[in-house]
């Protein structure tokens, strides 16, 4: 067991599942005895606003807040998103990234713009990025609420626990509740975990 | 059934505070509980639905929440009411009398402050109702806490007597964090009501001769605080500063500052001043860290010790490290630098009204109308000043609209003279606290239009149910309100009360157009539920054709999520003028099939897809 507290911080928007997600790492990291707070500020998320759940875990963990430039591993569902929480990544941290683009109705009437390049914007900064398109993987697989677990499948090697343990629990709480989608989530998860090393953009000596 | 309903004693869980104080409720004894719904304590009663062993309602607003909580203690039944921090302003009518009169079964009210605004109109700190009630204030830290906090919390309530205050905020609320379950329920007898008129009817005569016993209770509170195990001194090794704190901000510092001498409150009211006094003597420098207000720094000041706060801590927002690493590093001589990160500029995302919301139409029409003062309320079409709407010029709190435009009304100035005064409302907040408002209109002859938008769901905070949802907390059968019968029933004449189907666009426009020119108070209400609510239909979506769009825009005037700017152009047009075109197109992941922006749509390009094999859609409240 790590003797450090890890720092997952999981961004998106409303709806796309980011709580979900962090929800089960969270929940792993408690099966395999460590100290764990999860927290996020959801008020009016709900709406189509931006969503961060930050998870922490260690022998012992005192605030469940993730400080700037303290995050091991930064999710990001949406690529405007993962740019945005791009500070809270230690330099030695990892991004994976879903390419998605979601643009807000203030870029779609004109008031501002989406980033051209986000993906290109992170991996200028020298950290270790991947990007891939986890919605053409879920719809591959018919079912674009896997993208869920494709992306905890691509950061299941970057945990400081085996992603077979992850793997388990997310299968095992669809058999629980789900038991016809346990196997598509399996395999989404292999999918994910595949992705999530091959796509790496950039990796750059840390500064 | 949950996994924390069936939990057993002495297992791990990882539950929100919410969930643990429902735990914490049941394993008490608690037999009613009642809210209502505000972010971040809404899950509190939700969580506390799924123990069948409790009666638990949603209630009209949070002083009738209260208030039955209360009825429930003088039956000597254990009892709870859940509120956000502004709940508490409107039940602290029936709160400030009953912690005079005092309780006979355990009661104890949740009140969770949303430090930082996460989704509130304002920020308050809770704890001073300790002090304006003359009762204690417990503060839990994190889920572990509020789990023990509120069984403490009910003993401490029949031991004295008197309502106990549980204080979270949303950084316990909201919080994950490991709660060791100790025990199973244990039932408290309820006796039954014992008539005592000197005791429970407060006339002048009954409520005088109990001061003196609430001021005796105080004292009593005083030594309490002083031993209770619940105010712990943590030994440090550093002892440059030592720190006096309480609620989630403990963690904070202990997360910042891991060798500091720590005074821990979880029983901060009253505080423990002769604890302090001594712990203070073991540091160089005493520092309180507390959210939000200086309320335990003046007290302690006003003992005669030196201390430090608000003076270099912010005096709103949460204290987490990032706040507490630059304001603390100076005391210690030790300068401290922000660190320099890049800051990425990315487009901001507020919150927005989701696709087929049934306010869009309204705010729509709103949004097209001139010479309007459009006075707003507490719910998800507050949303409506925001982008592209601007159709909102007021929010105050829950209920205010009727109101506030009624008192525009009577003091129109000089710019307002050819305005119409619009109020919009919603169905549960209506019910809370806005009907007297409207009832007050009528009596006194005002005149405003009012947009009751009924969208069956207290849709902010999740889509709870209401009055007027015809259905409970617990999702069984209820009797329904009829808003049109009830608002004739306040005084509106029928002809003035119009029912709308808010996807209808040019009837809403017309409607609100007629409405506001009458010479006497109208109600449009509309009908169509809540996109996210399980009431809500979907149907196939619909797709822009591209060569049939015009670039008119008028369909990204709606403000619909679903809908997307595709190009621009700009052209010039016969009068030498140019003139930006907007093409849309519609994400039919997201669209739900409303039919709302065909309503805007002259060259009929938006049209319904045709069936066929496509993915799975994710729900927008997955």
């Amino acid at each position: 067991m790590l003797d450090r507290i890890t720092n997952i911080l999981v961004v998106g928007i409303g709806g796309q599942g980011v709580m979900t997600a962090a929800e089960m790492l969270a929940r792993t990291a408690l099966s395999q005895g460590y100290d764990v707070k999860k927290t996020e500020v959801a008020g009016m998320a709900q709406r189509g606003g931006v969503v961060s759940s930050h998870v922490r875990f260690g022998p012992r963990v005192y605030s469940p807040q993730i400080d700037a430039g303290e995050a091991d591993l930064l999710i990001g569902f949406e690529a405007a998103e993962a740019l945005r929480w791009l500070p809270y990544l230690r330099p030695t941290g990892v991004a994976m990234v879903n390419t998605l683009r979601i643009a807000p109705p203030v870029v779609s009437v004109g008031l501002y713009d989406y980033p051209p390049d986000p993906i290109g914007e992170l991996a200028a900064t020298g950290i270790e990025v991947h990007a891939f398109d986890a919605g053409a993987i879920a719809e591959q697989l018919g079912n674009l609420k896997l993208v869920n677990t494709i992306m905890l499948g691509a950061i299941s090697d970057y945990l400081p626990f085996p992603a077979e343990v992850l793997r388990e629990s997310i299968v095992e709480g669809f058999r629980a509740y789900k038991p016809k989608l346990a196997d598509l989530n399996a395999q989404a998860f292999d999918a994910g975990r595949e992705a999530g090393h091959a796509t790496a953009v950039s990796r750059q000596a840390p500064i | 059934m949950n996994a924390v309903v069936q939990a057993q004693a002495e297992s791990r869980h990882l539950l929100s505070g919410n969930e643990a104080v429902a735990r914490a409720a049941w394993e008490a004894g608690v037999r009613v509980a009642a809210a209502y719904p505000g972010t971040p304590a809404t899950e509190i009663l939700e969580n506390i639905a799924l123990y069948p062993d409790i009666y638990s309602e949603w209630s009209v607003n949070e002083k009738v929440a209260v208030e039955v909580a209360i009825g429930a203690s003088l039956a000597g039944s254990r009892s709870l009411a859940a509120m956000k921090h502004v709940g508490m302003n409107v039940a602290s009518d029936a709160f400030m009398t009953q912690s005079l009169a005092g309780v006979v079964g355990g009661l104890v009210i949740v009140v969770a402050d949303d430090v930082g605004l996460s989704s509130s109109q304002n920020e308050q700190d809770s704890r001073y109702w300790g002090r304006f009630g003359h009762l204690p204030i417990l503060e839990p830290a994190d889920s572990q806490e509020a789990y023990e906090m509120v069984k403490r919390a009910f003993a401490l309530s029949e031991d004295y007597e008197v309502p106990v205050i549980v204080r979270m905020t949303t950084r316990v609320c909201h919080v994950k964090a490991m709660v060791t379950v100790e025990g199973e329920r244990i039932e408290h007898r309820a006796a039954g009501f014992e008539k005592n008129p000197q005791r429970w009817v407060m006339t002048p005569a009954n409520a005088k001769p109990r001061l003196p016993l609430m001021h005796e209770r105080d004292r009593k509170f005083r030594e309490l605080s002083e031993t209770i195990d619940l105010n712990i001194a943590f030994a440090g090794s550093d002892r440059r500063i030592g720190f006096i704190t309480s609620g989630p901000a403990f963690m904070h510092v202990r997360e910042t500052f891991p060798n500091a001498p720590v005074l821990k409150l979880g029983f901060s009211c009253p505080p423990p001043l002769d604890k302090i006094r001594a712990f203070a003597g073991q540091v160089d420098t005493l520092v309180v860290v507390e959210e939000t207000e200086p309320l335990l720094e003046t007290e302690i000041r006003a003992a005669g010790l030196d201390v430090r706060g608000k003076d270099i801590l912010p005096r709103f927002g949460e204290l987490a490290p990032n706040v507490l690493r630059p304001a603390i590093k100076p005391l210690l001589g030790e300068p401290y630098e922000v660190p320099k990160r890049s800051q990425a500029s990315v487009f901001p995302r507020p919150p927005t009204m989701c696709a087929s919301c049934p306010h869009l139409g309204p705010y729509f029409a709103l949004s097209h109308i001139r010479n309007l003062n459009i006075i707003g309320d507490i719910g998800c079409y507050t949303l409506g000043a925001g982008h592209p709407w601007n159709a909102l010029d007021t929010c105050t709190c829950m209920g205010a609209s009727l109101s506030m435009a009624h008192g525009m009304d009577k003091g129109r100035g000089e710019s307002d003279q050819k305005k119409h005064i619009v109020a919009v409302i919603g169905d549960s907040t209506f019910l809370h606290m806005g009907m007297q408002g409207l009832l007050n209109m009528i009596y006194n002859r005002g005149n405003v239009t009012v947009l009751l938008l009924d969208n069956r769901s207290v849709g902010m905070t999740g889509g709870q149910e209401n009055p007027g949802t015809g259905e409970d907390l617990h999702g069984l059968p209820a009797p329904r309100v009829d808003f049109a019968k009830l608002v004739e029933a306040l005084g509106v004449r029928p002809e003035r009360i119009r029912m709308v189907d808010p996807y209808e666009l040019p009837n809403v426009v017309k409607l609100v157009r007629e409405e506001t020119k009458m010479e006497e108070p109208s109600v449009i209400i509309t009908n169509r539920p809540c996109s996210l609510t399980d009431r809500f239909e979907h149907l196939r979506p619909y797709e822009v054709i591209d060569d049939q769009c015009t670039g008119c825009g008028n369909c990204i005037d709606l403000g619909c999520p679903a809908i997307f700017v595709s190009r621009r152009e700009t052209v010039t047009a016969k009068s030498g003028k140019s003139k930006e075109l907007v093409f849309a197109r519609i994400d039919a992941n997201a669209c739900t099939g409303c039919h709302m922006c065909v309503e805007t749509c002259a060259p009929e390009a938006i049209v319904q897809q045709q069936p066929q094999n496509r993915v799975i859609r994710i729900q927008p409240h997955a």
